[in-house]
This record gives C-alpha cells, sequence and structure tokens, in this order.
C-alpha cells in the first residue's frame, strides 16, 4: 500500500521521519527508478523485497521469494488485476496474489508477505 | 514399419500340457485389414494376460499395417498414411503380426493354419477376417480393367492416369463401371487427378441400393454439376481395345461406345471364403459325416451365428467375410461391432451382434448423401416424409411408422445436414414432427435435440451419447477420473469420431450442451479481462492498427489485464509489427522467459541459447560457446533442437554474456519466445549417401526467413534429406522431407505431452512453392489459433481439418494468400536480433539488475553445487546444510559454491 506522505523539508528530517512507531522505514529507490507495471527486486536490510509501480503510480512491497517454489523471482512477474484487487503472478508457475495483502487467489496456498510502502518527496520506503 | 516381431516357432507343441496352470490360448486372426485390426486392438484393451493368456498372431498376405480402407480416396491425391491406429500396438507382448504370410488351407481338425510360405500356425481359437475381394465383370475384355480396392490398386491408378495424360498429350479419359458409393468416389478420385470421369451404371440410377428414384435423380443432377457424365440404365458388355492392346471405350449393351482411355471396375465386393470353401470341400470328400463343419452363406462368406461364432468349434468370423442373416456387408461399423464381439466372448463375456447397419454417407465435397435405416419404407404401414427439390439437386426423406412418430429411416441428398442429429434417433420416438427435419423444405434448421444416453452417436466405433456425456463430466475412466473437455480429448478417450469422422460435428454440440449444463461458459473469451477470443483480438488489432496494449485495453478490455491476456496482447503485436519486444511499454506485457530475453529455469537463474540454425556451427563458434561457457561457470548441454543450452546465467550477467556472443558472430536463438525455434536438419545430399536434395541449406534457409516469428506456440521445423527422415521432420510443425524432385510439406506435428505426427499437406514442390506454402501456413495458424495452441490441435479443431488448410494454403480458396505472404515479408524485412538490440541501448541494459538499489550485490538465495563436474542448483536441504558455514551477508560476494562472479 501506497502512502503519499507531506514532503520533509531537508534529509535530515528525511531521515527522523524512518521511525514512525514500531516501523522502521527504509529508503530505497527514486520513484524515478520504477517503471509502470514493471517489477524491480530490492535489498532492505538484508531482505528481497519484490516492488511494483502501478499506473496510477502506487507502489507495492512483496517478498521476493516465491512461496511456491522458494526461488526469488516474484518481481519478475506480470502484474494485473482480479475485479478491483492489484495482483502479481509468479513467473515460475503462474500463481495469482493480491498485490496489497499478499493473499493467493487463484487457489489454495501459502500468501506472499507484504510490507507498507510510502513515496516521500519521490523516494520509496518500505517499512520492513 | 518394424519388422513384425516372431513368435514362438508355429511347430511347437500343439497339445496343451496336462498342468494345472491354465495354458496360453493361442489366437490366430487371419486377414490384416480393419477388421483384424480393431480384433487385436480390443483384445490387448481388454488385456492378453489372465487366466493363462493369449498369444495373438495375424496372418496377412498385405505387406503393410492393416490401414483404413475407409479413406483410401485420400491415398489417390497424396501420400497420406493410413495405418489404422497406433503403429506400436504391434509390438504388444504377446501380439504377433506377420506380413506377406498368405494363408492357403484350414486344417479345422488339427487346428492348424497352413500359410503360402510354408508356415504351420496352430490355434485354440481362430478368427477369419480376410474381407473381400473387389468383384470383376463377366464381361470381355475384363482383364483390361482395374479396380479399386487396396492401397495399391490406388497408387496404380494415379500413377496411370499421370502416364496417360504424358503419354496421350491430353486429358485421359477414365470409364468407372458401378455407380455405388465407391464407383463415385473412383470417379471424383479420377478427376481430382486430372481425368475426365464418367460413370456407367446398368440401373437408371447411381447408388440404387441406397437411394430411392427421388433421391437418385438429385445425385445424378450433382454428379452432373461436379463434372462427370453418368450413363445409367444400359449394362456394358465389352471393354474395346485397339491391336497395340490399349483400351479405347466400353461398349455399350445398346451398341454405343464410350470413349476412354482407362476402365475401372467399381462394382462392388465378394466375400475372401475360399479358405473355408476349400475346408468345406476337404470334408465332403473325406466323408466326414456328423462331424460339425463350415456353412457358405447364400451370396458367400461363412455364416455366423448372433455370437459371430460359425459351424465349426473354435473358429469365428468377423467383417466382410461374415455372413449374417443372409448377408455380407462391406462397411466398418459392423466389422468393428464384431470385432469386439468376439474378443469379449474370448475374455468371458457375452456380447452379441445386433444385425447390420447400413447407414450410409458418401463423403465427396459438394455431393452430400446420406442415406440409413429403412430407406425405402419397407415396414408395412411406414410413412415417408418427402422433400424434392430436383432443380436444385435437394431430396430429403423421412420414413416413419404409420403413426409419423417413430423414426424407421431417411434419406438425405444434397443437404445432409439433418442426417446427423436424426441418424442416433433410429428406432425411436422423433423429438418433433417429421416434416420439421427436412431443412431444405425452408422451415429453418432442423430441430435441436437432446439424444438420450444409450443412443450410438458414432456408430463407427458404437460409442454412444451417454458415453461421451460421462467423459465430459469426468464419470468415466478416460485420463483418471479428469473431465475430458474439448473435442480432440474426446475423440482420443472415447474413440468417438476417429473413423469416418461424419459425427465430430455432433460431438462438438454435445460437448457444448454438457458445458452449457454444467454451468461452464462456453466461451472463448481469452481472460476475465478481454471478452474477445484470440482471432478476433488479432483480427481487430490488424485491421484497426493498433500498436498500445493501452489502446486495446481502451477499446476491448476491463481491468489491468493479466498474465493470460497480456502475453497474448504482446505476442500478437509481435507477430504483427517485428518491433522490439521490450519497448514502449510491452515490456511489461512480456511473459517470464521474454521479459529476460532468455529461459527461467527453477531457482530463477537463466539459460541461454544462441541460435545455430540448421544445427550447422564451425569449430571457431564451437571454441566461443565453451570460452564463454567457462567464464561464467554454466552448464552446458546439447538441446533437441541441435544447439547449445548453457545454464545458470544470473538476470545481471544476461547483457555480459550476450555481448561476447554477438561479438563472435553470434545472435540470439529465442529459445525464450513463443516463436520459431529451430530447424532441424540430417546432414542430407552433400555428404550423405543417400540424400536426394540438400537439407541442411534449406533448413538453414527457412530458420533465417522465420526467426524471430512470434506466435501463438512455439513453433518448431524439420527439413530431412531423404524418405530415411533422420531429422524427424514428421514431428515438427512444419516437417520438409526430400523426394527426388523436390519436397514434400507435412504440417501438424509436435512431440510433447500428445505427440502428433505431421500430416502431407503437398508434395513434390520446389524451393519457391514450398517457402510460399509455408509463409502462408504459418500467417494463417497466428492468425487464427487459439493461445497455447500448438498446430496439430488448431488444424485438426478448424473446421474442415487438415483439408480445409490445404484449400487456404494451396488452392486460395479464401483469397487470402497474397495477403499472408505480403504479411510474411514484412516480418521477414523487419527483423532485427533482439540481443543486438538490447546491447545497443542504455535504457535496454538498465532492466537487467539484480537490485533496484544495489545493482552490484548479487542474489544470495541462489546456490549451486557441483555434480559430473558441472554445476547445478542446490536443493533446498544441501542449501540449509551449506547454509551453516554461508556467511549470510546480503551485499557480500557469494560463498565459493554460489556461482561464479
Amino acid at each position: 500500500m501506497t502512502i503519499t506522505a507531506p514532503a520533509p523539508v531537508d534529509p535530515a528530517e528525511l531521515e527522523r521521519s524512518a521511525t514512525d512507531g514500531l516501523r522502521s522505514w527504509h529508503s530505497v529507490c527514486s520513484l524515478d527508478d520504477l517503471e509502470p507495471n514493471w517489477g524491480e527486486a530490492a535489498l532492505v536490510e538484508g531482505r528481497q523485497i519484490a516492488l511494483f509501480r502501478l499506473a496510477t503510480d502506487e507502489v507495492f512491497a512483496v517478498e521476493q521469494r516465491d512461496p511456491a517454489t522458494e526461488a526469488h523471482v516474484m518481481a519478475r512477474g506480470i502484474v494485473g488485476s482480479r475485479g478491483d484487487r492489484p495482483t502479481i503472478a509468479s513467473p515460475l508457475h503462474k500463481q495469482v496474489y493480491d498485490l496489497r495483502t499478499g493473499e493467493r487467489l487463484d487457489g489454495p496456498g501459502d500468501a506472499l508477505a507484504a510490507f507498507e510502502v510510502r513515496v516521500v518527496n519521490g523516494i520509496v520506503q518500505v517499512a520492513a | 514399419m518394424s519388422n513384425p516381431r516372431q513368435s514362438t516357432p508355429a511347430t511347437d507343441s500343439a497339445t496343451p500340457t496336462a498342468d494345472s496352470a491354465p495354458a496360453v490360448r493361442r489366437v490366430v486372426v487371419v486377414g490384416g485389414g480393419p477388421a483384424a485390426h480393431r480384433f487385436v486392438e480390443a483384445m490387448a484393451a481388454r488385456g492378453l494376460e489372465g487366466s493363462g493368456g493369449f498369444e495373438v498372431t495375424v496372418l496377412t498376405e498385405e505387406a503393410h499395417l492393416p490401414y483404413d480402407r475407409v479413406a483410401l480416396s485420400k491415398a489417390l491425391l497424396s501420400d497420406v498414411d493410413l495405418t489404422l491406429g497406433e503403429a506400436e500396438m504391434w509390438d504388444t507382448p504377446g501380439v504377433t503380426l506377420k506380413t506377406g504370410a498368405k494363408a492357403v488351407r484350414l486344417d479345422s481338425g488339427a487346428r492348424v493354419v497352413h500359410t503360402e510360405d510354408g508356415g504351420e500356425h496352430p490355434y485354440d481359437e481362430l478368427v477369419l477376417a480376410t474381407g473381400s475381394s473387389a468383384a470383376r465383370l463377366p464381361i470381355a475384355g475384363a482383364d483390361k480393367s482395374y479396380v479399386y480396392r487396396t492401397l495399391e490398386d490406388v497408387w496404380f491408378l494415379r500413377a496411370e492416369i499421370a502416364r496417360l495424360a504424358e503419354d496421350l498429350g491430353r486429358t485421359p479419359a477414365v470409364a468407372v463401371i458401378g455407380g455405388g458409393l465407391l464407383g463415385i468416389e473412383a470417379a471424383a478420385g479420377a478427376q481430382s487427378l486430372g481425368a475426365e470421369a464418367a460413370i456407367i451404371d446398368g440401373s437408371p440410377w447411381p447408388m440404387n441400393r441406397q437411394l430411392d428414384e427421388g433421391a437418385g435423380q438429385a445425385l445424378t443432377r450433382l454428379i452432373g454439376a461436379k463434372g462427370f457424365t453418368m450413363h445409367g440404365g444400359v449394362f456394358p458388355s465389352e471393354i474395346v481395345a485397339d491391336e497395340t492392346g490399349a483400351v479405347t471405350g466400353v461398349l455399350m449393351a445398346d451398341e454405343r461406345v464410350i470413349p476412354a482411355d482407362l476402365v475401372v471396375v467399381a462394382i462392388g465386393v465378394r466375400p475372401r471364403d475360399e479358405l473355408v470353401r476349400a475346408a468345406v470341400d476337404e470334408a465332403g470328400a473325406a466323408g466326414e459325416n456328423g462331424s460339425a463343419t463350415f456353412e457358405v452363406g447364400p451370396r458367400g462368406g461363412v455364416v455366423i451365428d448372433e455370437t459371430c461364432a460359425t459351424g465349426v468349434d473354435g473358429v469365428w468370423a468377423i467383417g466382410e467375410v461374415a455372413s449374417f442373416g443372409g448377408m455380407c456387408l462391406g462397411l466398418v461399423a459392423p466389422a468393428n461391432t464384431m470385432a469386439e464381439i468376439v474378443a469379449d466372448r474370448l475374455h468371458g463375456g457375452e456380447a452379441t451382434f445386433p444385425g447390420f447397419d447400413t447407414a450410409t454417407k458418401l463423403k465427396l465435397s459438394g455431393v452430400d448423401v446420406a442415406s440409413f435405416g429403412d430407406a425405402f419404407a419397407q415396414e408395412p404401414g411406414a410413412l415417408e416424409i418427402v422433400y424434392a427439390d430436383p432443380a436444385r439437386g435437394v431430396y430429403q426423406k423421412v420414413v416413419t411408422t404409420d403413426d409419423a412418430r417413430t423414426l424407421l429411416g431417411g434419406i438425405f441428398v444434397g443437404d445432409a445436414t439433418p442426417y446427423l442429429s436424426l441418424r442416433p434417433l433410429l428406432g425411436r420416438e422423433l423429438p418433433a414432427e417429421p416434416g420439421a427435419f427436412l431443412s431444405a423444405a425452408g422451415g429453418g434448421d432442423a430441430p435441436e435435440t437432446e439424444l438420450p444416453d444409450d443412443a450410438i452417436l458414432c456408430s463407427c466405433n458404437n460409442v454412444a451419447a451417454g458415453t461421451l456425456r460421462d467423459a465430459v463430466n469426468a464419470c468415466g475412466t478416460c485420463e483418471g477420473k479428469d473431465p475430458v473437455q474439448d473435442v480432440a480429448g474426446l475423440k482420443a478417450c472415447t474413440r468417438a469420431g476417429t473413423q469416418c469422422g461424419s459425427c465430430v460435428p455432433m460431438i462438438k454440440k454435445l460437448l457444448e450442451a454438457e458445458l452449457t449444463k454444467s454451468g461452464v461458459t462456453v466461451s472463448k473469451a481469452l481472460c476475465e479481462h478481454i471478452s474477445l477470443s484470440r482471432q478476433e483480438l488479432f483480427d481487430a488489432i490488424r485491421v484497426l492498427e493498433l500498436t498500445s496494449f493501452e489502446d486495446i485495453m481502451s477499446r476491448y478490455g476491463t481491468g489491468s489485464g493479466c498474465d493470460i491476456c497480456k502475453p497474448t496482447i504482446a505476442s500478437i503485436l509481435a507477430s504483427q509489427h517485428s518491433a522490439y519486444v521490450l519497448d514502449a511499454g510491452r515490456g511489461t506485457l512480456q511473459d517470464t522467459n521474454d521479459r529476460a530475453l532468455a529461459n527461467m529455469q527453477k531457482d530463477g537463474t537463466y539459460s541461454v541459447v544462441p541460435r545455430i540454425p540448421g544445427g550447422e556451427i564451425t569449430p571457431e563458434k564451437l571454441g566461443v560457446i565453451a570460452a564463454v561457457a567457462q567464464k561464467y561457470n554454466l552448464y552446458t548441454k546439447i538441446t533437441g533442437g541441435q544447439r547449445i543450452d548453457m545454464f545458470g546465467a544470473r538476470l545481471e550477467q544476461l547483457p555480459e554474456i550476450w555481448k561476447e556472443l554477438i561479438d563472435a558472430g553470434m545472435e540470439s536463438g529465442q529459445a525464450y519466445g513463443k516463436s520459431l525455434r529451430t530447424v532441424k536438419s540430417c546432414v542430407g545430399s552433400t555428404w550423405c549417401r543417400y540424400g536426394q536434395q540438400d537439407s541442411v541449406g534449406m533448413a538453414i534457409q527457412l530458420e533465417l526467413r522465420y526467426r524471430g516469428l512470434r506466435s501463438p506456440h512455439k513453433l518448431k521445423l524439420g527439413v530431412s534429406g531423404c524418405a530415411r527422415e533422420c531429422a524427424e521432420a514428421r514431428g515438427k510443425d512444419v516437417g520438409v522431407i526430400a523426394t527426388a524432385d523436390g519436397w514434400n510439406l507435412y504440417v501438424g506435428g509436435n512431440g510433447g505431452a500428445t505427440p502428433a505426427h505431421a500430416q502431407l499437406l503437398a508434395k513434390d514442390l520446389d524451393d519457391e512453392t514450398l517457402i510460399k506454402y509455408i509463409d502462408r501456413y504459418f500467417m494463417y495458424y497466428i492468425r487464427t489459433a487459439d493461445r497455447l495452441q500448438r498446430t496439430a490441435r488448431w488444424q485438426e479443431e478448424l473446421d474442415g481439418g487438415l483439408e480445409h488448410v490445404r484449400q487456404v494454403v494451396v488452392e486460395d480458396s479464401l483469397g487470402i494468400a497474397e495477403d499472408l505472404e505480403a504479411a510474411m515479408a514484412k516480418h521477414v524485412d523487419n527483423y532485427e536480433d533482439e540481443w543486438a538490440a538490447t546491447l545497443a541501448d542504455p535504457e535496454r541494459l538498465r532492466r537487467f539488475r539484480s537490485f533496484v538499489n544495489a545493482p552490484d550485490a548479487l542474489d544470495d538465495s541462489i546456490v549451486h553445487v557441483a555434480e559430473r563436474d558441472q554445476i547445478r542448483p542446490a536443493t533446498e536441504r544441501e542449501k540449509v546444510s551449506l547454509g551453516a558455514s554461508i556467511p549470510v551477508r546480503p551485499s557480500a560476494a557469494p560463498s565459493a559454491l554460489s556461482e561464479g562472479v
């Protein structure tokens, strides 16, 4: 899920905003680094994350590991929709997951972990 | 064809041993036609093991495996393979086929069959399936005529008509004596071979055993429109020849001479009962009284009872040689039924023969004729409801009981559509007024009717509507318990529609009705986002010249798309515009492999395959591949398509690897695309001492022409330099096989889960015509196939099947050949190597990074271990055990075992 936060004034402010209650926000890349509907892998605190920017500029983050095969490939799947839910399909065997919640949609099976995302001053931040 | 296996020597002990274990029962089948084939298949299906088991030996005088005589006319025009069923069946343990083994004597006392080559074949059970031979005319000059019965006959006619055309320098005239089903087919065949055809028949109208006068008049009209001359009502009295012995015509009883260069006699068949007659004579001569002997039928053949048993213990008869109810019949459906009955009886069953089903349908384009049941209304009180329009050549008749409720039979000429739905209702109550089925009368389509479960839908193979319903709804035994919900699957599983094929439209209809009933929407919609079928979408995109996903979705789609419609649209756009697949937003549409222009493996790494056209490669280029594989520590393997695959490359390594390959003069092999893969070839006439054409040269030419062509599924080709077929071209979507005169073109083959042999489309083509036909074939496929539908399935499901494809590709029946060729020419002109294009553009290269925020970091989830001196992905267990020694440092260099930088 994307939260569009008011733009902090300076880098110091941005760093301070990284800790927000219990969550830690990590700056990952700029929004411009992401092409709409084209997933990218990212490393956040040593953990592999898959980032997706939709045509609406909403950004979603799920784990890069494919729950069905354990391969770290989810960023390379196809972005789509089921009804009004944005989805990602595993590039290996096409299991479909809800990008917002990580829930598996095409049948029973493990969910993907989903992370909160916000865009602050053009910077994509992930809570992990 | 593999060598028939030899069974135990025929001279082995003929007396069963007195052991307690039941002895193997030796079943000998005399004859190698469709009835014999079906019998062996039925035996094998029921099992040859159990209670001692069976050893089945088939003795056939023919040199071929049993073939489909019903389709004989197909062999007139091309070298089709008419072999029945799978040749592998003959390799079943316990089954032996002896070709070229002509049975000459039957000793039913000693239970031995003697063959011409001196072989002795003892049996416990004997099945006579000798079939029939073409009847000859008892008139002068008959020795100068030919018959139309076996593959050899058909091949001879083909060669003879070609020879006559050459020698005479004009269109040869062929006279066919006999206006029955076979005569009309033979005349049509002769005409299609370029001859003028005339039909001579002593009765006033053709097919007089199946058609009444009105129907006969309509058929005469249709035949005339096809360009045959019909000479009815007069008998021929002599076949006349000139002093050199060359045939000049047929002298008729009314003294007319009908000019002809070739005379074909198709006046029916005579049962091959000579073994039985000889056995009867022998028994008579020996003066054996009281012992059971064979009874010969009134029109020949050996008399059987309803269990298909003859009068002699342990001897059965099936097919055309079997006389039941006073007649022998030359149709495949009763032969199949009899074969099943004997197999059932030998397995302890109680099946009985219900009598002949005489329904007939003529398979000739433009001449639609069907006759079934009590066509002549001989049942007392029977009513005939008739529509006749002789001017149009249409005649339709429904025969019912006197209360007009129960269907007894019918005749359809000119428009036999209602036949398909009426046929299974024979002997049942009609669901509507009989007149409603006379579709030509202007009452619109025949009423839609639901067939009862026990109605026989496929009469050739005796498959009931209920059996098909069971398969559709997964109550049957086909493929475990999975529902079978496409026509090809139903054919494979129930065998319905696999013989004459006339019931296939009914199977389609029944399938759709069942699916609708069970709530499955019979929809060709691609997915939840696009309600059009792939073909409709393709046409729309082509006609409106749409080029972007957004445009297409705004007109035809809803939502954001998915993993089904996005790659489909990407493929359609690529087929039409040949533009770089990752540009202009198209990158996000691509399926897994196309996205990285490489094949993703189970651990998320990729394999790399450079193109090796035709499988021909220089030692220098082999060296380049070796050097790259060594440098990047890639696992190498030779593929089935005659090229080399390198596995284990990381996403971010792909550009570097490709740079080295391209600098050395190689290009993308597009092993990742639903596109042309490879053109496999044998070494051909350049080196091979059997080669007839340069197969490698042709393969390279074809591979360079079609490289980069994106299609509904992957495409493979093969080119063989001679009929030995070392390139296995008939297992490919397009197979090209050299002949002395050029190339034969086969289409629609594939390996994979449902292997299919490619079918002959055209023969003896020169290079130019060959390429023209392949251009048209591929483009027609690309435009009209469903997504992920391979060519075999596509051409099977097209209305009209292979024949339709042939008309479009060879005869340009749709008038689109030029358009198809132009589309292919555009593809050829616009081809560019995707990897060269990728390397040339930094924006494109950006896509190949491991992590957006750490492009230099390696994915540490990829772990490889050594096996047989190369790498392979570590199993999860190996990863865990290695994990203890691997420092968990996400951005750090990989462990020694993780694959190299």
